[in-house]
């Protein structure tokens, strides 16, 4: 079912958890929300299922407005972080209690809710393990018979917290990759929180990315790693340098000379540069690079990663090279170019709030965004 | 309008979720009222009665009936009985401790259940025991009488009994305790070169005292309030051998209410001090007395 | 050699940590001389009854009347207790009322409190004239002098228990479970009945259990209540304790002997339901 969340705010006290948050999530998607801890990704998620209240909003079910119901109204399907499973119920009355606490009319005949919970265990591939309490599984056990249980009531939307948080590293992999594959069997709409950058890239259709209270970007994991809109998106998701730069003429400008980018249409002033390390290009002679010192190389898998201190006051950045190239930047200095980059200007600076380029082209010609 | 509705789901709202995960308002209301209702009806009430019943007749009613000889040695019998029960079991209570929660050792389980069987036998069940070792009937107690010594109808007994019904209090409180404190703190000690007492009483005791506080306070309190023990072993001979729980009944069945209450209200005070202070105890020093508050 | 000495039947772990024997030694002479020595003075006085003169005593008509008045009383009082006992830590652990904190201390009274003060107490309350029992008069209801006197008495008694072992599991109950419940479609009443209350089943049977065996054994605050009457409203300690001033020691050792059996029955279940809640419930999700 489509989910749309309008103009939310929610003050836990006087502290604002959310502020003016406006959500639209279509019919069968696998949406991610991903924040800090306190960027209110939680918060949304529990505002949706019902165990909050909304301070002003609407949340809408398909056309019904879905704020004037309680939690056990709504039927949704919300996994905890921590499972919250029964602990003295077997497996298999977890997964029917949803089914076995409705009123007598809607009440399906306990045959038939037996049936389907079967059906949901072999689901989540834990077949014969009905009669085990919750305390003889293990963590990944656990997840599934949690995401059993809330797919059992057939759920309008099937929300998640921080579904593989509590899990190690090797079964977090295993379980997502399942979900995803559940996902598409079932075609729950299904909404997650994470904090885990790669989880949400990886799984979801779209991820939404939030920051104190707000949304700062939402769009497909393609979208967020290359177009990020917000300097906050952009430091949040993957690696990146960032360096203070001044616009001049057109140029951009770091400390004393320029580095070889224009930004033409661009008026003067401030600006700050983000480039991700692995988007540059080896300079072999300066006419307008970034230059600087090599004070660390690390080998990380396939790529070299080296720290280049540029000089002054500004923090050193990193780039990846592939291992070879590297080898012809063992003397220490080391020229080179962002080959993909973006510059974002306060708005007190500027009008324009970014100036973005795209091409590898060694003349860049900036997009506006 | 759009005020008008606004202001309508903001007063609506919150109700529809809190009813997720509390209670309305009339069944708290209920439950606040049921659980006040019973503690007041079984807890607060005869506390009352006690204090109400000692001053029925006044003050000087109340003073006088404790001016009594007999109960003023009632008093002081009491008074000793604990005095040397209390002390005992303190000194087996943190032996048992340290044996226990610092050395892993065969049987430790089966010890700790024998150290808390006295919890689990009636009163009158501890007195007996006595009885039989000590009665007149018994290879024992002819023994010992010929030697001069009477153990039973007297203060040997007294305390027998008082150190059986409170053997448990110390060492429960501290096992617990001194488990979750582990052994660091000693090895500590000991490697910087101090010898086991000093370690005993700079390292241990300091961690313990608060936990040690709380079962002297509680087996304190058991020991001067005993009665079904003590009055197997005590023969009720008024005067000598009535401790103030036994002089409450004497005076009772003689019908000496204002005096029965005057003494049951002493108590009732050791044990009002003896919540205050366990109460204290528990709120400012909760993290140094063992987690399991029942017994 | 090294091998030989690893082997070797060991009494305890090795640690630096000094005073095993001076501690042990301490306790376990201490434990013999004042519990041991006694219980089995008792035991071998039983055994010294023989068989069928045992079975005479334990089992002769006022014996058998006393021993099911005691544990009667003791079952009704420990049901109540269970019952209220679980409102008073539900109250105790979500609510806020003024007086809170000294209700909370006020539940650990009849540990304080000497059992004979309670027992006059309770007495001149639900004495015909008392407070209480005068109310009850004119409804045809008598409190005191009967076995509901002894019920009254022994929920005094045992009031502590089923609070102190519910509240500390109650208080721990994780705010999840109850909003997946919630999420579940579970009314709150539902979420009460089918969720959280058979999670406190373990301490509330535990509590049960150890208001039952302290009601069972009970003496100084059930007397004055009781009326004492045999076959009616005398509990087996009472029983013990006037077998004893007619000097029968015979007919005292065995009611005692048949009662500690029983205490230690009591004392292998309540072991028996933790071992089972810990080995099902624990580590849980």
């Amino acid at each position: 079912m489509e989910v749309r969340v309008q103009n939310i705010r929610k003050e836990f006290g006087r502290y604002p958890a959310l502020e003016d948050v406006s959500l639209d999530i279509r019919s069968g998607e696998l949406i991610a929300l991903l924040g800090p801890s306190g960027s209110g990704k939680t918060t949304l998620l529990r505002l949706i299922a019902g165990l909050e209240s909304p301070t002003e909003g609407t949340i809408f079910f398909g056309n019904e407005d879905a704020s004037q119901k309680s939690v056990q109204q709504r039927n949704i399907g919300f996994v905890f972080q921590h499972y919250a499973l029964f602990r003295h119920m077997t497996v298999l009355d977890n997964i029917s209690f949803g089914l076995k606490v409705r009123p007598a009319n809607r009440r399906p005949p306990a045959a038939e809710i037996r049936r389907r919970a079967l059906d949901l265990l072999e689901l989540v591939q834990l077949s014969g393990l009905e009669k085990r309490y919750p305390a003889q599984l293990s963590g990944g056990q656990r997840q599934r018979v949690a995401l059993a249980r809330a797919m059992a009531v057939e759920p309008n939307v099937l929300l998640l917290d921080e579904p593989f948080g509590a899990l190690d590293a090797q079964v977090r992999k295993e379980l997502r990759k399942w979900l995803r594959e559940i996902h598409d069997r079932t075609g729950h709409t299904t909404v997650f929180v994470t904090h885990d950058q790669e989880e949400a890239l990886e799984l979801a259709d779209r991820v939404v990315v939030m920051s104190k209270g707000a949304i700062e970007q939402v769009g497909t994991p393609d979208d967020i790693y290359d177009h990020p809109v917000s300097p906050f998106v952009y430091g949040f998701i993957g690696q990146s340098n960032c360096l203070d730069v001044t616009l001049a003429g057109g140029e951009i400008w770091f400390e004393d000379r320029p580095i070889g980018l224009r930004a033409a249409n661009e008026p003067d002033g401030p600006a700050t540069l983000y480039f991700r390390p692995h988007d540059i290009e080896l300079l072999d002679g300066c006419g307008g690079c970034l230059a600087g010192l090599v004070t660390a190389s690390r080998r990380v898998a396939g790529t070299r990663h080296l720290e280049v201190s540029l000089g002054g006051t500004q923090p050193s950045v990193e780039i990846e090279l592939p291992p070879e190239r590297a080898s012809s930047t063992d003397h220490s200095r080391v020229a080179f170019r962002p080959t993909r980059w973006k510059l974002y200007r306060e708005a007190s600076d500027v009008a324009a709030a970014s100036v973005q380029a795209q091409t590898s082209a060694i003349e860049l010609a900036p997009t506006g965004t | 309008m759009a005020l008008d509705t606004g202001s309508a789901s903001n007063t609506t709202l919150p109700n529809l979720v809190k009813a997720a995960t509390s209670e309305t308002r009339l069944a708290r209301a209920t439950l606040i009222a049921v659980a006040l209702g019973f503690v007041g009806l079984f807890l607060l009430l005869p506390l009352a009665t006690v204090f109400i019943e000692a001053f029925r007749k006044g003050a000087d009613e109340f003073l006088s009936a404790l001016g009594d000889p007999e109960t003023f040695s009632a008093i002081l019998l009491t008074l000793t009985v604990a005095g040397i029960a209390v002390p005992l079991n303190l000194a087996f209570g943190v032996a048992a401790a340290w044996a226990i929660a610092k050395f892993e050792f065969k049987g430790k389980a089966f010890l700790t259940t024998l150290i808390d069987l006295p919890f689990s036998v009636s009163p009158v069940i501890s007195g007996l025991v006595f009885v039989l070792l000590f009665g007149a009937n018994n290879a024992l107690g002819p023994i010992l009488q010929s030697y001069g010594v009477q153990i039973l109808f007297a203060v040997p007994g007294l305390v027998l009994a008082t150190v059986f019904v409170t053997f448990p209090f110390v060492a429960r409180e501290l096992i617990p305790l001194m488990q979750e404190q582990g052994t660091s703190d000693e090895e500590a000690a000991l490697s910087l070169g101090a010898t086991g007492w000093q370690t005993f009483w700079h390292v241990t005791l300091p961690n313990i005292k608060w936990g040690l506080l709380y079962g002297v306070l509680l087996c304190n309190a058991r020991a001067m309030g005993e009665f079904g023990a003590v009055s197997v072993v005590s023969g009720h001979i008024r005067g000598e051998t009535n401790t103030m729980p036994l002089q409450v009944e004497i005076l009772y069945n003689e019908y000496n209410f204002v005096a029965a209450f005057a003494v049951a209200a002493l108590l009732a005070l050791l044990a009002l001090v003896t919540l205050i202070l366990k109460t204290a105890l528990e709120l400012r020093y909760s993290h140094e007395i063992a987690a399991s508050r029942s017994h | 050699m090294a091998l030989r000495a690893r082997m070797r039947w060991r009494l305890r772990q090795p640690s630096v940590v000094p005073g095993f024997g001076l501690a042990l030694g301490v306790t376990l002479t201490w434990l013999t001389l004042i519990v041991l020595i006694p219980i089995s003075g008792l035991l071998w006085r039983s055994s010294g009854l023989g068989w069928g003169n045992f079975m005479a005593l334990a089992f002769d008509e006022r014996t058998v009347n006393a021993l099911t008045i005691s544990f009667g009383t003791a079952f009704a009082a420990a049901l109540v207790n269970l019952a209220f006992g679980v409102i008073l830590a539900w109250v105790l652990v979500r609510y806020r009322f003024p007086g809170k904190r000294v209700i909370d201390a006020m539940v650990d009274l009849p540990f304080a409190l000497p059992t004979a003060v309670a027992g006059i107490a309770l007495t001149t309350l639900y004495a015909p004239n008392g407070w209480i029992g005068s109310l009850l008069e004119p409804l045809g209801i008598r409190i005191a002098f009967t076995p509901a006197g002894i019920v009254v008495a022994l929920v005094f008694v045992g009031l502590p228990f089923v609070v102190r072992t519910v509240q500390p599991v109650m208080e721990e109950i994780d705010k999840e479970v109850e909003e997946a419940a919630a999420t579940l479609g579970a009314n709150r009443l539902q979420t009460i009945t089918r969720v959280l209350l058979p999670g406190l089943l373990p301490a509330g049977l535990t509590g049960f259990a150890l208001a039952f065996a302290r009601g069972v054994g009970e003496y100084g605050s059930v007397i004055f209540i009781a009326g004492n009457l045999p076959y009616v409203s005398e509990i087996a300690p009472l029983l013990i304790v006037i077998r004893l001033e007619e000097f029968n020691y015979a007919a005292a050792t065995a009611i005692a002997t048949v009662m500690l059996f029983l205490s230690f029955l009591m004392l292998l279940v309540i072991n028996t339901i933790q071992s089972w809640s810990r080995r099902r419930y624990s580590n849980g999700a």
